[in-house]
């Protein structure tokens, strides 16, 4: 680490310094960012949680924050289960187009096919709202009323993470070296085979890091999922069951909310961000292994 | 080293708010209108005339609903609130006054044959009673039960025509606003659901398959509203904290006066007062 002292590279020492303090300011921000919503979220929600024990967010008969009831656990499983629903479509869809995209499509046939998920992964996410309510409800209401259900947020959230989960277990899979497919190509395998073998091993983190981006976004995602999930406060026990999840609760009712049922908001996005912690610290400790 | 950052992010945030705070309430001539998504549409045009009326002056309207109107008057953020209910009694303090009507509506999708529904049955269909359009003369197919969000005013006024509590009513969809719900009603053939008659009719005039129901016999019209005799209805309130003056006061005069009536019955509202 011969830069890492002054020395004749950096001919002023003060420039070396601007830049230290510089880079540390830049990081102390994005770090305090982090904090400071957590802080602002708990300050928001103290005055509720001083009269209401923790225990009873999870244990109210309802969610009725204007005749006090702040049961939050049906949502905490609607975004599960949405969530986690969309992962479970999503992951396989996306690994398996990005293997196509990178060892069987022709090239020219990758090249658009790769720009069709990258449009994919531009369209804003009340652009897919709209589609669902106008379409997707309707079909799954023929199927099974209501129609607004967990199905259609599962299906919506899919088609919104499958680009992430696509774009970025391509680059993993480029990020392979040449020299391990070659390898594996000398040793006479067919191209199943170094796939399964070589570089779905090799390319692990890599797509694992997608899923979990992918995860992160199905959990938060919001205007899409309000708009065909029902917004019902319940436990589904069935994908045809309207739900809500955390993240639409706050924007359904945060307009008109005030006083209490304002904090109990703050509470569930405090919830949520706690969800997504546990998401990462579990997504550290899996890269750790 | 966080908690060095904490500091800096506090004081980048405390200077710009230094910067930006002046520019904000420098003009006297502003006017910050802040509430009811029912009525914000039609005070946005009423403040695009009053500005033409009387140049240099900017009417600034946001939603939020009427719980964030009141409150905004009352801590002074907005000047005035757009409450589109009667105040509550914890309100009275404050001032209002009502630039127009609008009914709330029941509707359902234009392809249910049933055409009039009574408050019994009604309370039976919101309260999970009656689950099946064939009990009150429909369809054999169960109905869909649309409610509103928690805080909405729609809502208030719904429940306490019905005599309810939230936590009575069983829905299957829950929404945000007037669109959503209609969209929602348009997208099933066997949904029930209540919004502002001014939006229904508006869409239901232009092609838009959902049907306003009678109530107790009164159809869900703009005159019925207007005569008084549509049961579901409620004013459009202006708030203001203090007696109002100035622009304020201007501004509430020419909202109330024939010059913005055309304006009110564009919202498929009613103007105050033709009464």
């Amino acid at each position: 680490m011969i830069w890492s002292k002054r020395n004749i590279l950096f001919p002023s020492a003060s420039v070396d310094t601007l830049i230290l303090w510089l880079l540390r300011i830049a990081s102390g921000i994005a770090a305090g960012m982090v904090l400071l919503i957590l802080f602002f979220l708990l300050a928001e929600s103290l005055p509720l949680l001083r009269e209401v024990s923790a225990v009873r967010f999870v244990t109210d008969s309802s969610w009725q924050p204007s005749e006090g009831a702040y049961n939050l656990a049906p949502m905490l499983s609607g975004t599960l289960y949405a969530a986690g629903g969309a992962l479970f479509l999503a992951t396989p869809l996306g690994i398996a187009s990005a293997l196509f995209v990178a060892y069987y499509a022709p090239p020219p046939a990758a090249g658009v096919y790769r720009r069709l998920i990258e449009l994919l992964a531009g369209i804003p996410s009340v652009v897919y709202g709209f589609w669902a309510l106008t379409t997707l409800v309707p079909l799954i209401n023929e199927l099974h009323p209501p129609g607004a259900s967990l199905l259609a947020g599962i299906l919506v959230l899919t088609l919104m993470i499958l680009p992430t989960v696509a774009l970025t277990a391509h680059a993993a899979l480029l990020a392979v070296p040449d020299e391990y497919l070659r390898g594996a190509a000398a040793l006479g395998m067919s191209r199943w085979s170094i796939i399964r073998g070589v570089v779905l091993p090799a390319a692990r983190m890599g797509v694992t890091a997608g899923v979990i981006l992918a995860a992160g976004r199905a959990i938060g995602e919001t205007m899409a999922v309000l708009m065909v999930t029902g917004n019902v406060v319940q436990h589904a026990s069935t994908v045809y069951d309207p739900i809500r999840t955390l993240a639409a609760n706050i924007a359904l009712e945060m307009p008109y909310a005030l006083g209490d049922h304002r904090a109990a908001l703050f509470v569930s996005g405090l919830v949520l961000m706690l969800l997504v912690v546990a998401l990462w610290s579990a997504a550290a400790r899996i890269g750790r292994n | 080293m966080k908690l060095a950052g904490v500091a800096v992010v506090g004081t980048i945030m405390f200077a710009v708010g230094l910067v930006w705070s002046p520019s904000g309430n420098t003009a006297a001539q502003k006017l910050v209108l802040t509430g009811a998504s029912t009525i914000a549409p039609l005070a946005g045009e009423i403040a695009r005339r009053f500005e033409s009326r009387h140049p240099g002056t900017r009417i600034d309207v946001q939603t939020g609903g009427s719980s964030r109107g009141i409150n905004d008057v009352r801590n002074g953020t907005a000047d005035i609130g757009m409450v589109s209910r009667d105040l509550k009694p914890e309100e009275k303090g404050l001032h209002a006054y009502a630039i127009a009507l609008d009914g709330v509506g029941i509707i359902v999708h234009a392809s249910n044959p049933v055409v009039m529904l009574h408050r019994r049955q009604l309370i039976d269909i919101y309260t999970g009673k009656i689950a099946n359009w064939k009990e009150v003369g429909g369809v054999n197919s169960p109905i869909t039960v649309v409610n509103k969000a928690e805080g909405r005013s729609t809502l208030e006024l719904f429940l306490s025509y019905l005599n309810l509590k939230n936590s009575q009513i069983k829905p299957h969809v829950v929404i945000g606003d007037n669109a959503q719900g209609i969209k929602t009603v348009v997208g099933n053939r066997n949904a029930i659901g209540y919004v502002s008659i001014g939006a229904a009719a508006y869409e239901a005039e232009h092609g838009t398959p959902i049907k306003l129901l009678p109530l107790d016999g009164v159809a869900a019209t703009v005159a019925n509203v207007r005569s008084g005799t549509f049961p579901l209805s409620r004013p459009l309130n202006l708030v203001t904290r203090v007696f109002p003056e100035g622009l304020a006061r201007k501004f509430i005069e020419f909202a109330r006066s024939p010059e913005a009536h055309d304006l009110v019955e564009a919202q498929y509202f009613v103007p105050i007062s033709i009464r």
